[in-house]
């Protein structure tokens, strides 16, 4: 399980953790996320910015 | 005249500004159309980077090329645009459809000012000028960052947002660091009084001397460093100082182009300014009244105007738009009420959540530290949209 976070706003997106708020199941890894995902924080999307692994 | 009309329709969409507004616009833009010309003109070097992450580069282990994810031209291939840097646009001529860099007139076919916001400029006497930082963009933050080099004292002005983020930040990078700002507390306008107080414990945990009431005055040049004196007699010695007062929408260029500004320069729903054809985006524009100077609004500003570029006219709407402080010794996420309301505070510590409602009970805003930022995204169902 690896982290990800926002290069605009430094949110991390724990895949260990998914975010069931957004509807992203416990396990859910970064690639399965779905290409529409906006960050919680910032707003930019998932193909706007590339989340680096952490 | 049809001469004109025929340039115009062969020219180029111009944005003002490579910023996270500028990229971020265009690269939604070519979501939609992957062909008409796009020229797009900074006054530095076209780097791509993100400005909220200039106050995290200590925590982050990042210098400021670090923060750089791409140069002028990787931008200028991924997004199939021109792209020319250290250039800056002196004249705007709305009725005739072109910007002027000096004496060069440019033609535009849509013009979208995306030259974002400045900070507010501190008025020290004295003759420690050039040791006085305002960091707004990339390569101010190198500058500083090479200031900083072999220094270990830091005077912060301003304990708003960004001062804020700076003192906990160059604690992280081992910077002893002091904060004087004439407010009665930190996060004025941002937190009620119990939040912003826990804040405040957070930083002072970590070294942070706080000075709230005075202003600095003067700073001088001494043997090691420089001294601030401040307006209630204290006197500081420090290295280096950073001025985060503030920040306001840049409008010189608007106001003399004769569009309309207030606070930002005034755009309506489909952030269109008060001429045709000239648009403007994230932290210099004023939509329906409101200057946001956060990502979230920007992003959604660009989603939207990259659609009414493409000729399909998009108007804007914000949602929930909660703002993180990022301050990690005591996280910080706000929803500021837009109107008047009672707020309800309960506190544990770091971990503050107050609640402000309206007679009716229902939520205006809020403000979440420590481990209560956790209450966030249950609280934004809660919320009004910011503009429906």
């Amino acid at each position: 399980m690896k982290k990800w976070e926002c290069v605009v706003c430094g949110w991390v997106y724990d895949e260990e953790e998914g975010c069931p708020e957004e509807g992203l199941a416990p396990g859910t890894a970064w690639a399965d996320v779905p290409d529409d995902f906006i960050c919680p924080d910032c707003g930019v999307g998932k193909d706007d910015f590339e989340m680096v692994e952490i | 005249m049809k001469k004109k009309i025929m340039s115009q329709a062969n020219a180029p969409v111009i944005v003002i500004g490579t910023g996270l507004a500028g990229y971020n616009l265009v690269k939604e833009f070519r979501k939609q159309d992957t062909e008409t010309p796009v020229l797009m003109i900074t006054a530095d070097d076209g780097r791509n980077y993100s400005k909220p992450m200039l106050s995290t580069g200590f925590t982050k282990g990042k210098t400021a090329s670090d923060l750089a994810m791409a140069d002028a031209g990787k931008m200028a291939e991924q997004l199939n645009v021109t792209i020319r840097t250290n250039t800056r646009v002196t004249g705007i001529d709305a009725e005739g459809h072109n910007i002027f860099i000096g004496e060069e007139p440019v033609a535009y076919s849509k013009l979208v000012l995306a030259w974002g916001a400045e900070p507010v400029a501190a008025r020290i006497e004295g003759d420690a000028g050039e040791h006085v930082f305002a960091i707004n963009d990339l390569q101010d933050y190198a500058n500083f960052r090479a200031e900083l080099d072999g220094k270990k004292r830091v005077l912060v002005m301003g304990a708003g947002l960004i001062g804020c983020e700076y003192a906990n930040d160059l604690t992280n990078g081992d910077y002893q660091v002091e904060v004087v700002a004439p407010s009665n507390q930190i996060l004025p306008n941002l937190l009620p009084e119990q939040a912003a107080s826990a804040v405040q414990q957070g930083l002072e945990g970590l070294g942070v001397k706080f000075h709230l009431g005075p202003l600095i005055t003067r700073a001088n040049k001494i043997e090691k460093g420089l001294v601030a004196d401040l307006s209630n007699g204290e006197q500081i010695e420090t290295d280096i100082i950073v001025s985060a007062i503030g920040l306001r929408p840049r409008l010189d260029l608007a106001v003399k182009a004769g569009l309309q500004v207030s606070q930002g320069i005034c755009v309506d729903r489909s952030l269109q300014t008060s001429e045709a054809d000239i648009y403007a985006l994230g932290d210099c524009a004023e939509v329906e009244g409101k200057v946001l100077l956060y990502v979230m609004p920007l992003m959604a500003g660009a989603r939207a105007l990259a659609k009414t570029l493409a000729g399909q006219p998009t108007e804007v709407s914000y949602g929930v738009m909660p703002v993180a402080v990022k301050t990690p010794v005591v996280p910080v996420v706000v929803s500021p009420p837009a109107v008047d309301g009672q707020w309800v505070i309960e506190s544990n510590g770091a971990d503050v959540k107050a609640l402000c409602r309206d007679d009716a009970g229902a939520l205006l805003g809020y403000a979440l530290t420590g481990a209560c930022v956790a209450d966030k995204i249950a609280l934004n169902k809660e919320l009004p949209a910011i503009l429906k």
